[in-house]
């Protein structure tokens, strides 16, 4: 498959139909394996790195998920093409930083990449969308054992899978989960949520920024201990708390509709007037109002079809997707933020007003009664 | 307040994350975050860190062998990249890593998948290990008939190997 056909259509994992795909965006499972008797690609001559790609590479080509797969050496791809395949998350931003020596295959879903000779020689994740953590395990728990009949691994009787950071040894596994937080952001609970989520071993990062600084209200959830517990017990209980999470999130949804329906009214409208008459707009300003909106067709100020195309904002108003979808060579910051601008006013020219005729506006504390 | 991964540079980037039950504070300064690629929050976790910060001295606690036989890999490097040259240095510098692994994961063996043509190997030797265990502690106790049924259960295990 050619990268353009690649790009030509979103991924699986970004339509939005998964379990409790209204809060969590996707669910991904990475697996590091590294060949037996070879250096770490960090480590490796540029030869070493070659032999390694060339023992591999036509492995992970003949897997029965890759029919059809886009498989590219690193210097085949333009910096341009990496940063879209980067923003997909399909490629980390390492490995897009790689040249000779490195390739990626993606199936054609997209919902499934391995990188070669990235920080370790197979680097490979499942995306899927919503809450499936289980299912993304299973399928890459599959490819990962076709691969290991096919390829030596480096495995260690006491400590497992060895990879090139120590972090990572063990399972080798990395499972996370995108979440969508804006009541918890709203209602000022995020780092009390981030704390005690840290708290039991599990990492919380803003997908875009840090902390409450998190752009869009997206976080991403993960394990960090990969040594010593199983695989299934990492995903049950990183499947758990993210449970408990939308659990929180949804609590806290309903009581800022309950108690501060006003403020909610007034950010998912101020967020769709600015996203439809602006005229020039930042990554940082279109991630964090379109969080509005999408928290506005949760909560069905907006009809459910909409959330698609707001999902699909998401990722088309990040600059390599502007810049691949442009006309011209090389976008100035000012002309990528008009760009940007237009691509969402066109986008919003379908959209009905929001409908907040659901949402009742708080009554005076005197008319207040209490049933008990 | 200056990072605490060049030394010298004042800290920009300032983060807090509860690693192991502890608090752990990180400072760096903006090239060492981007170095360390706390940019890219997609592949961050401050624990991926750790390897660069207290890694040395636990690695130097262990330090007798100094470059790893396979690859060349030495404890500076280690220090310098906080990644590995190769598998067989996890070997290399199995005692000072031991430490490390520990405060990253609180445990220091692995439970989990195993490949499925070492999947028998590996079963055995935990099997071997127990009755030699069980061995020892017969002979000990000077129980010669229970030591003389394992030596024989030993032998067969190692002539099925
Ligand atoms: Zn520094
Ligand atoms: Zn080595």
């Amino acid at each position: 498959m050619k990268i353009e056909s690649l790009f030509s259509s979103g991924g699986e994992w970004a339509r939005n139909d998964g379990p409790h795909h209204q809060i969590v965006i996707s669910s991904r499972v990475r697996l590091a394996r590294n060949l037996r008797g070879h250096p770490f690609p960090g480590w490796a001559k540029k030869n070493d790195r070659l032999q390694i790609l060339e023992l591999i590479k036509p492995q992970v080509e003949s897997l029965p998920e890759m029919g059809d797969a886009l498989s590219s050496y690193l210097q085949e791809l333009s910096a341009l093409e990496k940063q879209v395949l980067v923003e997909r998350h399909l490629i980390s931003r390492e490995h897009a930083a790689k040249g000779a020596g490195s390739a990626v295959v993606v199936n054609k879903k997209q919902t499934l990449s391995i990188m070669i000779n990235e920080e370790d020689h197979l680097r490979m994740q499942v995306l899927r969308p919503g809450l499936q953590l289980r299912n993304a395990f299973k399928a890459i728990d599959k490819v990962d054992s076709t691969l290991e009949a096919k390829l030596d691994y480096a495995f260690h009787p006491q400590l497992g899978y060895l990879t090139a950071c120590p972090t990572n040894v063990g399972t080798g596994m990395r499972a996370s989960a995108m979440v969508h937080l804006p009541g918890l952001v709203l209602s000022e609970q995020i780092n009390q949520v981030i704390q005690a989520i840290n708290k039991i071993g599990l990492a919380v990062r803003g997908l875009y920024g840090e902390g409450t600084e998190a752009m869009g209200n997206l976080f991403q959830i993960s394990n960090q201990i990969t040594l010593g517990e199983p695989e299934d017990d990492i995903i049950a209980q990183l499947n758990k708390v993210i449970e408990k999470i939308i659990e929180n999130e949804e609590n806290a949804r309903h009581i800022l509709l309950q108690k501060k329906p006003g403020t909610l009214m007034d950010n998912i409208g101020r967020g769709f007037g600015i996203l439809f008459h602006a005229y020039a707009m930042t990554s940082k300003e279109a991630l964090n109002l379109l969080s509005f909106l999408k928290l506005g067709v949760d909560l069905s100020f907006f009809p459910p079809e909409c959330q698609q195309d707001i999902d699909d904002l998401f990722i088309v108003t990040q600059p390599a997707h502007l810049q691949s979808n442009a006309t011209q060579q090389k976008l100035s910051p000012e002309e990528r933020d008009a760009l940007r601008a237009q691509i969402i006013r066109e986008k919003l020219k379908q959209f009905p007003n929001p409908n907040t005729g659901k949402v009742v506006l708080p009554k005076p504390p005197t008319n207040e009664t209490h049933h008990e | 307040m200056v990072c605490d991964v060049c030394k010298t540079n004042p800290a920009t980037v300032f983060l807090t994350q509860i690693v192991e039950g502890k608090m752990q504070k990180v400072n760096l300064c903006e090239s060492c975050s981007k170095e360390k690629g706390v940019t890219d929050p997609l592949s961050f976790a401050l624990v991926d860190l750790l390897p660069g910060l207290g890694a040395e001295e636990e690695m130097e606690k262990g330090g007798t062998l100094q470059r790893c036989p396979a690859c060349g890999f030495t404890q500076a490097d280690f220090k310098k990249t906080g990644r590995l040259g190769c598998p067989v240095c996890y070997d290399t510098f199995a005692e000072g890593l031991g430490g490390l692994l520990k405060a990253m994961h609180r445990r220091t063996s692995h439970s989990g998948k195993v490949p499925a043509r070492l999947k028998r190997s590996i079963e055995m030797g935990v099997r071997m290990n127990q009755l030699k265990r069980d061995l020892d502690k017969a002979v000990s106790e000077e129980n010669y008939e229970t030591a003389a049924q394992l030596r024989d259960q030993l032998r067969e295990l190692e002539q099925a190997k």
